[in-house]
């Protein structure tokens, strides 16, 4: 059989499958903390806790009213987007003119507390979340099983990351946005209210936090830690496609996903670092980030 | 008659004075440290303490007439806090004996400290043979099973079954190297054969691409030489990926109760490993199990079991040996037979190895279950000499 770098074909198309897959997780959650600081200047360190309450809510709401898959997809997004709005109206908001060190160790805070909450009430082993009976099995592609839940999770994340880049950068709405940020003075003597939107931009963001978190339930367990094992490596993504830099977001989740998959063919050990290596290489060379802009 | 009661008074009264005159700091402290939040606090964390408060309620919270004190620690995991929590105890805080400390390199870290320091260690929590081999200690025991153990029972049981080669997903560190190596030499030498192994950092979320490698080698049996929530995850995308459907069988070699609780019946179903209690053995174990249940809402796992053993084991030997010397107390936990709800005539080897029946089970289906926590089908029970590593090819210095 012939080899390709000493791996057989077959071996090395399924884990650049497998790494897509998790790479349209980072994508999600990356995006979702790219809108946050594009829009608001806010490293949302609570996107990963707000990502673990996402599949809880799915996970509570199928054990105690018998809710199923498809209808907690759009629900739990909802009820995590309501507790940004909650977030942001009472607390975020005060922070806006100060450094941005305040509104990290804010969400920080706010992080450790969703965190320490579920793990008082669940305990660390989680809870196992069904895949939807729909999308039970798999598919033989000749070179790896692909089950057909992680199919569509790639399917769906990808839909709703170019869905939210069409609308930030290609519509009316997201014109007005940007303009916000640039200047939320001017914007606002347009006749637009721009607190409202920004309320209503990071209740967006962290509920594309709580989808992702919907999408992952079936796959691990629905863990309080489940968040914060991710995070730090979203962020690196985050870093490294330019913060604030919705393609950026987007376009290094996908490849650092599929890059991971290869390190965990060619060397396993390395597999949960190597995100960090190739981030300290770029802001070697690009301090901004790939698609980053410098300010 | 007079005379007598009189003496017997004057007898007691020295005893009594002579035992505490015995007890360093007149108390017994006795200090839990293990993993309260992280990916093994459910298996151990809180529950530990609250069997080790169990056992010593059994004693009147006294023991050799000084009274007995626990108290906690959080080791996160990690090695370095470990050790020096166990320090801090040892050296400002008079603590006498260290329980449970999960995670073999946290408990490799405390075994060479309470060595130096001259503190009893009883470890229910980690699984590393090197603990009552190579590393072992005249003060250290290792309670409620070992990776050697898990490999005996495990690896044995399947080979029986004719699943002779085998591959691994291994956790990337002391503990899961060290399990790893116990079930290859275990399945080398009853004429079995390895694939290889991928080995994965600790906390991992996302096995697909190890367990897909794992596929690959078309191994008959994919060992998980990985515990907690690593395993948990690996169980159920192993079910995703449709690995057991494709005739490959899966071992869990390290599983705990709370894990396979977590997973629900439907996604465990059909495992089959190697455990050193369960709650539903017998009536002792039953009536033990449901005071545990109502201090810590649920069922206790080995980890669990074996602390309230081990504590309890510990403190008759400072019974019999009418204080807390930790050599005296040392001598007299290895003399003593190991006799309670935990362990049936247990004994303690040269080594500090706790020589104690195991048991081979497989999670039922759930139709099966007639209810919660009723998980196991006992497919046998494997008898001390069988389950543990001879101490005299343990590697242990202090066997002769």
């Amino acid at each position: 059989m012939s080899t390709i770098l000493g791996i057989p074909p077959q071996a090395l198309f399924g884990q650049l499958l497998l790494g897509l897959i998790n790479g349209s997780f980072y994508a999600l959650l990356s995006l979702g903390l790219a809108v946050i600081f594009g829009m608001l200047n806010v490293v949302n360190m609570a996107h990963g806790a707000l990502y673990m309450v996402g599949a809880f809510v799915a996970w509570l709401l199928l054990t105690y009213l018998g809710i199923n898959y498809w209808i907690a997809l759009i629900l739990s997004p909802i009820v995590v987007g309501a507790i940004g709005l909650v977030l942001e109206r009472t607390m975020l908001r005060r922070l806006y003119k100060v450094d941005h060190l305040y509104g990290l160790l804010l969400t920080f805070g706010l992080a450790l507390i969703f965190e320490g909450a579920f793990r008082h009430f669940y305990g660390v082993s989680g809870q196992p979340y069904p895949i939807p009976e729909m999308l039970r099995g798999g598919q033989n592609l000749g070179f790896m099983f692909l089950p057909n839940y992680r199919g569509w999770v790639v399917v769906a994340s990808l839909v709703v990351c170019f869905g939210t880049w069409y609308a930030i950068e290609r519509t009316r709405l997201g014109a007005y946005l940007r303009a916000a940020t640039e200047n939320p003075t001017l914007v606002q003597a347009f006749g637009i209210n721009v607190p409202v939107m920004v309320s209503m931009t990071y209740a967006f963001g962290v509920a594309l936090a709580g989808f992702a978190g919907v999408l992952a339930a079936p796959i691990y367990q629905v863990s309080p830690l489940m968040g914060s094992n991710l995070i730090i490596v979203v962020f690196a993504v985050v870093v490294i496609g330019g913060m604030g830099s919705i393609l950026g977001a987007i376009v290094t989740g996908l490849s650092l996903g599929l890059l991971e998959g290869l390190t965990k063919v060619f060397y396993p050990e390395a597999s949960n670092i190597v995100v960090f290596v190739i981030m300290a290489v770029v802001l070697m060379i690009k301090p901004a980030g790939l698609f980053g802009r410098e300010r | 008659m007079r005379m007598l009661l009189l003496a017997g008074t004057a007898l007691m009264a020295l005893a009594s004075t002579a035992a505490t005159a015995q007890v360093s700091n007149n108390t017994v402290k006795i200090g839990v440290l293990n993993d309260r939040s992280g990916i093994y606090a459910d298996l151990a964390g809180e529950g530990s303490a609250i069997a080790a408060r169990m056992a010593a309620e059994e004693f009147g919270n006294k023991v050799a007439g000084a009274p007995i004190e626990i108290v906690v620690a959080d080791h996160q995991n990690k090695a370095d806090i470990a050790a020096s929590k166990a320090r801090e105890w040892v050296d400002a805080e008079n603590v006498d004996v260290i329980a449970d400390v999960p995670n073999s390199a946290a408990a490799l870290a405390v075994q060479g400290i309470t060595r130096d320091k001259k503190r009893i260690f009883l470890m229910s929590g980690p699984g590393a043979t090197a603990l009552t081999g190579a590393q072992c200690s005249p003060y250290g025991f290792q309670w409620a099973y070992d990776n050697y153990a898990m490999a005996a029972g495990t690896g044995r049981a399947l080979m029986e079954q004719g699943k002779k080669s085998w591959y691994f997903v291994t956790a990337d560190y002391a503990f899961g190297q060290s399990l790893e190596e116990e079930t290859t030499k275990m399945v080398k030498q009853l004429g079995g054969t390895v694939a290889g192994s991928v080995r994965h950092p600790l906390g991992t979320a996302d096995f697909s691409s190890f367990l897909l490698q794992a596929q690959a080698s078309q191994a008959q049996v994919i060992g998980l030489a990985n515990a907690g929530a690593d395993a948990t995850n690996a169980v159920k995308q192993a079910a995703e990926f449709g690995i057991t459907q494709g005739g490959q069988s899966l071992a869990g070699l390290l599983l705990f109760i709370t894990d396979i609780h977590a997973l629900g019946l439907q996604a465990a179903q059909g495992l089959m490993f190697t455990e050193g209690f369960y709650w539903d053995l017998d009536d002792q174990t039953r009536e033990w199990s449901k005071k545990f249940e109502a201090k810590a809402g649920k069922k206790p796992t080995m980890v669990q079991a074996g602390v309230y053993s081990a504590v309890r084991h510990y403190l008759k030997a400072v019974e019999a040996a009418g204080g807390d010397d930790p050599d005296k107390v040392a001598a007299k936990m290895r003399e003593l037979p190991v006799q309670d709800m935990f362990a049936k005539n247990g004994k303690v080897a040269a080594n500090g190895r706790m020589f104690h029946d195991m048991y081979l089970v497989r999670v039922k289906k759930p139709n099966e279950s007639r209810g919660a926590w009723d998980y196991y089908e006992i497919v046998k029970t494997i008898p001390a000499e069988q389950a543990y590593l001879d101490p005299a090819k343990s590697g242990c210095p202090l066997v002769k």
